[in-house]
C-alpha cells in the first residue's frame, strides 16, 4: 500500500495535483475559520442593533429620570441605574482591596506548600462556580444569618465575592510579569519584602490591577441571577437614602440597608411581561446595559495595551 | 578591601538603621503579611461557606424528602398542593440545554482555536481575541432577550410548530456565549504543543491544515477536552437565558423543541415569588443548588486536572 503510494508520488504530476489539492483544503479552512469568526461578531452586532432598534422609542431624558411604572411609555430606569451605581460602589470597595491583597500574597509571599495549593485551587474553583450559587450563599448567609435583608449591602457583597477570582487572576498575571531583577535590585538595597512589593512591584502592576477591576465590574454589572436569588424587588418607585446629608458629618451610610433594584433585574422584569409595549423598555434597558459592558471591556483592553506599550523592561 | 568595609560600616551608620528601626520594619512586614494571608483565605472561606450553607439548608429539606424520592421521582412540583420532589425533570432540562449549547460551541470554538493558533498572523490573533471575548461579556439577561425575541421567532419560521418557550433557542444562544471560553482554552492547549512537532510535520510535506489536524490537535487532546468540559460547566450553570427563553415548567424530556425548566431556572422562579424563610419551597432551592454545585464541581475538577496535564505534558 505504502509502496504504491510512493510509486505514484514519484510521478511528478500526480504529486503536484495532490499538493495543490491539499493546499486548496488549506485555503478552504482559512475561509471557514474567518467566516466562523465573522459570524460570531456579526451576531454580536445584530444583537446590539436589534436592541437599539427595538428600544429606540424609549430613548430620551425621561427614560433615565422616571421610575418604573404600569404604563410602558412612562416607565424609566431611574431606580435601576441609581441602584446599579451604588451596588457597584460597594462591590468595588470590597472586591478590589481583598482581591489585590490575595494576589500579592499568592505571588510574593506564599511558600510553596499544600496550604498555598489549597488557596490556589479554591480561587480556580470559585471562578467556575455558577453565579446563581453565589446567590444562594448570599440568601442563606448575608440575608438571613447576617440579617442584612434585601439590601444594597447584601447585593454588593455577593457580587464582590463573585468577581473576586477575576480580580485575583488579573492582578496575579500583572505581578508575575514584573521581572525578578527589579525585586532583586530592591532587596539588594535592603528593602523588606513589603517595601519591595509596595514601592516597586505594585506600581508596575497598576495596569493589570485596573484591567482586573474593570473586567470584574463589567461582569458584576450584568449579573442578574444572584441578585434575583437574594430577592431584590423589581418594582421600586423610590431612591435609596442619599449618601450625602446636609448636617454633620455630611456622609451617611443608611443607603446600604435600603431595598433597591438594578438594571438587569429591571430588564428581566420587563422581558417577562406579556405586554408587548414593555419589550421596548426591555430593549432600551438592554442596549444601555450592553453599551456599558462593551465600553468597560473596551476600556480594559485599551488600558492593557497602553501599559504594555509604556513599560520596557 | 579594608576601604570597602570601612565605607560599608559608615553607610549603615549614616542611614540610621538602628536595631529599633529594623525591628519596626520587620514587625510591619509581619503585620502586612498577616493581612495579605487573611485576604487569600477569603477565597477558602467562600468555598466553605457555600458548601456549609447548601448542606445546612438542604439537610432540613432531606429530612422531609427521602433521597430515593429526590433521585427517582419523575415529577418536580414542590410548590403545588400535590407536591413531588423528583430532581430528574430539572436535570433533564439542564442536560438538554447543555447538549444543544455544546453542539454550537464545540465546532465553532475549535475551528476558531485552530484558525487562531495555526493560521492567523500574530497581529490578527491579538486583535481578534479580545473582540471574541466580548461574546462572553454580554450580560446574560441581554442574551435571554435575544433568544426570546429573535432566535425563537427565527426558529419558528423554520419549524412552525415550535412553542414560544423552548430549550432549543436557549441552548443555541448559550452555545454562542461559551464559544470564547472554549476557543481560548483550546487555543492555549494548541499553542502549548511545541514548535518542533509542527516543523517535523511540515518537513514531511504536510500542509498547515494536515499539521493542525493530525499533529497539533491530537497533541493538544487533553487540553481540548478540558476546554469542552469547562464549557459544559458554564452551560450547566447558565441561568438567565434559560429562565427567559426556555420557560419555567419542569418537564421530563430530552427533546430540545419542548419548553422545560432547568435547575437554575427553578431557583430563579422560586426566588421571584415570595416564599417564607424556612418553608419547604425555600429549602428546595438549596437542594437544587446543591445538585447544581455538585455537577459543576465534578466538571471543574476534571477540567482543572486536564488543563494541568497539558501544561505539564511538554
Amino acid at each position: 500500500m505504502r509502496a504504491a503510494n510512493i510509486a505514484s508520488y514519484n510521478n511528478a504530476s500526480a504529486l503536484r495535483a495532490g499538493l495543490s489539492r491539499r493546499k486548496m483544503f488549506d485555503q478552504i479552512f482559512v475561509i471557514v475559520g474567518l467566516t466562523v469568526m465573522l459570524m460570531c461578531l456579526i451576531v454580536l452586532a445584530i444583537l446590539f442593533a436589534d436592541l437599539v432598534r427595538d428600544g429606540a422609542p424609549r430613548f430620551g431624558w425621561d427614560f433615565f429620570t422616571n421610575f418604573a411604572s404600569r404604563h410602558a411609555e412612562r416607565a424609566g430606569i431611574l431606580a435601576a441605574w441609581v441602584g446599579t451605581s451604588l451596588v457597584m460602589l460597594v462591590t468595588a470597595v470590597c472586591a478590589v482591596p481583598v482581591g489585590v491583597a490575595a494576589a500579592i500574597y499568592l505571588e510574593e509571599y506564599a511558600p510553596k506548600n499544600w496550604f498555598t495549593a489549597i488557596i490556589e485551587i479554591n480561587v480556580t474553583n470559585l471562578a467556575g462556580v455558577p453565579s446563581i450559587v453565589y446567590g444562594l450563599l448570599a440568601l442563606g448567609l448575608f440575608v438571613y444569618q447576617f440579617d442584612l435583608g434585601q439590601s444594597i449591602a447584601a447585593a454588593g457583597l455577593t457580587l464582590a465575592l463573585l468577581i473576586l477570582p477575576i480580580v485575583i487572576v488579573a492582578t496575579r498575571e500583572a505581578i508575575r510579569s514584573v521581572p525578578n531583577s527589579i525585586r532583586e535590585a530592591a532587596y539588594g538595597l535592603g528593602a523588606t519584602r513589603w517595601e519591595v512589593t509596595k514601592d516597586h512591584v505594585l506600581p508596575y502592576s497598576t495596569g493589570g490591577v485596573l484591567t482586573g477591576m474593570i473586567l470584574g465590574l463589567s461582569r458584576a454589572i450584568g449579573e442578574t441571577a444572584p441578585i434575583i436569588t437574594i430577592g431584590a424587588l423589581s418594582f421600586i418607585a423610590f431612591l435609596p437614602q442619599s449618601p450625602i446629608t446636609s448636617e454633620f458629618p455630611f456622609i451617611s451610610f443608611k443607603w446600604l440597608h435600603d431595598p433597591f433594584t438594578v438594571m438587569p433585574i429591571q430588564m428581566f422584569n420587563w422581558v417577562s411581561r406579556p405586554d408587548q409595549a414593555f419589550q421596548a423598555n426591555a430593549a432600551a434597558a438592554g442596549a444601555i446595559l450592553l453599551a456599558m459592558t462593551l465600553l468597560m471591556n473596551g476600556f480594559a483592553i485599551w488600558i492593557r495595551y497602553r501599559f504594555r506599550k509604556k513599560i520596557n523592561w | 578591601m579594608q576601604k570597602v568595609s570601612h565605607i560599608l560600616s559608615q553607610t549603615s551608620f549614616k542611614t540610621g538603621l538602628s536595631p529599633h528601626a529594623l525591628r519596626y520594619r520587620k514587625l510591619r512586614d509581619r503585620v502586612v503579611e498577616t493581612f495579605l494571608l487573611a485576604a487569600g483565605l477569603v477565597a477558602v472561606f467562600t468555598t466553605l461557606a457555600i458548601v456549609a450553607i447548601l448542606l445546612y439548608e438542604s439537610s432540613t429539606f432531606f429530612e422531609h424528602v427521602s433521597l430515593k424520592e429526590f433521585l427517582t421521582d419523575t415529577m418536580w412540583t414542590p410548590l403545588f398542593a400535590d407536591a413531588h420532589y423528583g430532581i430528574l425533570p430539572l436535570v433533564a432540562g439542564t442536560l438538554t440545554t447543555t447538549m444543544v449549547a455544546l453542539l454550537v460551541a464545540v465546532p465553532l470554538g475549535t475551528t476558531i482555536a485552530i484558525y487562531l493558533s495555526e493560521f492567523a498572523a500574530h497581529h490578527v490573533r491579538e486583535t481578534v481575541k479580545p473582540i471574541l471575548e466580548l461574546l462572553g461579556a454580554v450580560p446574560t439577561v441581554v442574551y435571554g432577550y435575544f433568544a426570546l425575541t429573535m432566535v425563537t421567532p427565527a426558529l419558528q419560521w423554520l419549524m412552525p410548530e415550535l412553542p414560544g418557550f423552548n430549550m432549543l433557542s436557549a441552548g443555541l444562544v448559550i452555545g454562542l456565549m461559551i464559544v470564547p471560553y472554549v476557543s481560548s482554552v483550546s487555543e492555549d492547549a494548541m499553542r502549548a504543543v511545541p514548535r518542533y512537532m509542527r516543523e517535523g510535520s511540515y518537513a514531511m510535506g504536510a500542509t498547515r491544515l494536515q499539521t493542525a489536524l493530525r499533529v497539533v490537535v491530537p497533541g493538544a487532546c487533553s487540553g481540548l477536552a478540558a476546554a469542552f468540559i469547562l464549557g459544559i460547566s458554564r452551560a450547566v450553570g447558565e441561568t438567565m437565558v434559560v429562565a427567559i427563553a426556555a420557560g419555567m415548567q419542569p418537564n421530563l424530556t430530552f427533546d430540545p423543541r419542548e419548553p422545560a425548566a432547568t435547575i437554575t431556572a427553578y431557583i430563579v422562579q422560586v426566588s421571584l415569588g415570595d416564599l417564607p424563610h424556612g418553608s419547604i419551597g425555600y429549602q428546595s432551592i438549596f437542594a437544587a443548588g446543591l445538585v447544581l454545585m455538585l455537577i459543576t464541581l465534578i466538571f471543574n475538577v476534571v477540567g482543572f486536572f486536564l488543563t494541568r496535564r497539558f501544561r505539564e505534558a511538554y
